[in-house]
């Protein structure tokens, strides 16, 4: 019985809560299969408390490897672990988060492995009679949705966006039998992580943030630019902006949200004073909910909206975050 | 120093408007570019060259109108062009397509580094650079924003992730992706036009690159696309007008409550 299997990912010995919605993902495909779910990790320190976390979401299984070399995550290393976890327990599927690491692991896997990978998954499910995994993304910008599966090759492998998997309640008292990878492979990693420059600010962090307000070129200035990171503070989000807003220096490139920069999926995203072109729309096609507040009433973001504001954005802002106060310090 | 760089020819995406009622596409020229993502890493090849001197190789995969971004590549100032081109490589997915290019790469020859964009804008996997580097064993970084400092052997690049900025030590050969915030692409110039037209370039066939026939196009791609759908992402927006100060007021509270209803207003505690 092919097990199912996730790749948690995890730092500082503290799971990151992207491993937890692929066990939510796993768990229901696991089940429909009839066979096991295991999560496999490799990190350099963790407690077994916090492995059995991943058992409190759903893992039957925990693969885990503590190696000082596998932490911060490199390619090479993780894929030597993984080829020869993979080889001794032909795993039918492999599910991990289209971070950063995961996006570059798994189509470096797939090719060691020989095995089919769809990128960036927003829903999974069983093919009837065949027990193939049918993967669906979107593509062209989010303008197309494909549904892809791999017949003949196993594990079949995919990236699933952060995000876009509610978490179920966990249940504290599920146990996992935690089970040690040992390579003793001797190999040497390419590539060496010397250090990380952590964002000043966590509202650089837009593909994990929850809520996150965009400012575009309706801004007109840098300095108004703190009407979005005011705005940004009082929603408890991070900032966002378009090409245009970072090309002209109000935002670093780390906050360009659209095709040549960041694709995200928060429950919240408010455009401000960005008319919506495709190329920026292509960043937020699976945001829950859109607000616009634009002054144009055709501008191409409506199209996107769940609701929009029409007018001037320098006079609805500050009324907007004055109502936002007083409505909290009614409650 | 000599820098590959594969790239790839894409349906351009900035004549691409939507539709408003329907929330599809509407492709008004439906032309074919160099993927712009791909010009970021031509550029810090480019940008390598002049600084360190190199050579420049571009490559792709691709229909015989694809030799249009290899003359826009060595226009820009690329050295030289390799179309691979074949009706076997058809319908290729990124495992088949990493496998022709790092066959290709492997035929052009000694190389220190191969340079490609995040992803191309059409199948936006970001599959295939990582794909060519296992291929060809290569160390590989991604998601670069930066090159330091190139170094006998080595070099030290900056990564974007989801923390902050990376800094790292890579092994040459290496493969590096690289993303928007590397350089400012160059235009392709009169001169450099000119030259380009004296540019032979190569093509190959599967033959050529001699390519394992159960790895490439349609046949050697383990994933097969079932089923494609237009989803119509149109919301029907609820819209408030603002027009004067009461009017603003109203709006405001109506995008609050909506916000309430939907349970995204929690409680912001100030430091
Ligand atoms: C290959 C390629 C990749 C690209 N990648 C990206 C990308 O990743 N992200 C991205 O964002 N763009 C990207 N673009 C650029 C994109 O095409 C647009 O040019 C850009 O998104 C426009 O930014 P904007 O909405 O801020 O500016 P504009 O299009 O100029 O829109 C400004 C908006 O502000 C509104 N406005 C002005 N003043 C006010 C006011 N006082 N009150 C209220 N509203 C006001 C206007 O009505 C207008 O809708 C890309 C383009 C190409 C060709």
């Amino acid at each position: 019985m092919a097990e199912v299997w996730t790749i948690a990912e995890a730092s500082g010995g503290t799971l990151k809560e992207v491993s937890f919605e692929l066990l939510a993902r796993g768990r229901s495909l696991a089940d429909e299969l009839g066979v096991p779910l295991a999560s496999v990790v490799l990190t350099d320190e963790i407690e077994e408390a916090e492995l059995q976390r991943l058992a409190s979401y759903g893992a039957d299984i925990i693969y885990a490897e503590r190696d000082p070399r596998l932490a911060p995550f490199t390619v090479a290393s993780h894929a030597a672990f993984l080829t020869a976890l993979v080889t001794r327990h032909a795993p039918q599927i492999i599910l991990a988060a289209a971070t950063t690491s995961g996006r570059t692991l798994l189509p470096y896997l797939a090719v060691k492995l020989g095995c089919g990978l769809t990128a960036d998954c927003t829903a999974l499910a069983i093919e009837e009679g065949t027990g193939n995994l049918l993967q669906i993304r979107p593509a062209i910008g989010g303008n197309i949705m494909a549904t892809i599966k791999s017949p003949d090759h196993r594990p079949q492998m995919a990236t699933i966006r952060p995000r876009s998997t509610p978490l179920p309640s966990p249940d504290h008292a599920r146990r996992a039998t935690i089970i040690p990878i040992a390579v003793t492979d001797d190999f040497h990693d390419p590539v060496q992580v010397l250090s990380l420059r952590p964002f000043g600010d966590q509202s650089s962090s837009i593909e994990n943030a929850a809520i996150v307000v965009s400012g575009g070129k309706g801004l007109k200035k840098r300095d108004n630019f703190t009407l979005i990171e005011d705005l940004a503070a009082a929603l408890g989000g991070a900032v966002g902006a378009s090409r245009d807003a970072v090309d002209r220096g109000w935002a670093s490139y780390p906050h360009q949200v659209g095709l040549s920069g960041k694709t995200i999926s928060p429950e919240l995203y408010v455009a401000v004073g960005i008319s919506g072109a495709i190329q920026h729309l292509a960043g937020i096609k699976t945001a829950k909910t859109i607000v616009a507040i634009n002054r144009d009433s055709e501008a191409n973001i409506l199209a996107l909206a769940d609701i929009a504001i029409i007018g001037d954005l320098f006079a609805i802002i500050p009324v907007l975050l004055r109502r936002l106060e007083e409505r909290r310090t009614i409650e | 120093m000599h820098i590959i760089v594969p790239i790839k020819q894409v349906p351009q995406s900035s004549d691409v408007k939507m539709d408003p009622v329907t929330g599809t596409m509407i492709r008004s020229a439906r032309s074919s570019v160099l993927n712009p993502l791909d010009l970021y890493a031509l550029e810090a090849a480019l940008h390598l060259k002049d600084e360190h001197g190199a050579q420049v190789t571009v490559v792709t995969m691709g229909p015989p109108s694809a030799v249009q971004i290899l003359k826009e590549a060595l226009s820009m100032g690329a050295d030289r062009a390799v179309h691979l081109t074949d009706r076997l490589f058809g319908g290729g997915d990124t495992y088949a397509t990493s496998y022709v290019l790092s066959r290709a790469i492997e035929k052009i020859g000694s190389f220190d580094l191969v340079i490609t964009g995040e992803r191309a804008t059409d199948g936006d996997t970001a599959q295939v650079g990582p794909g060519i580097a296992s291929w060809l064993d290569l160390a590989l970084a991604t998601y670069v924003s930066a090159i330091e400092e190139v170094a006998d052997g080595h070099l030290i690049a900056e990564r974007l992730i989801e923390e902050g900025y990376q800094r790292v030590r890579v092994s040459l050969p290496a493969l590096l992706t690289v993303v928007k915030e590397i350089a400012i692409p160059r235009l392709p110039t009169l001169r450099g036009k000119k030259r380009a037209m004296g540019k032979e370039i190569e093509t190959w066939d599967a033959e050529a690159i001699a390519a394992d026939r159960t790895k490439i196009g349609l046949k050697g791609s383990p994933t097969r696309v079932v089923q494609i759908e237009t989803p119509k992402v149109a919301r029907s927006a609820l819209i408030y007008h603002a027009d004067g100060d009461e009017a603003t007021v109203q709006a405001c509270d109506h995008l609050l409550d909506f916000l309430q209803e939907r349970n995204l207003l929690a409680e912001v505690h100030h430091g």
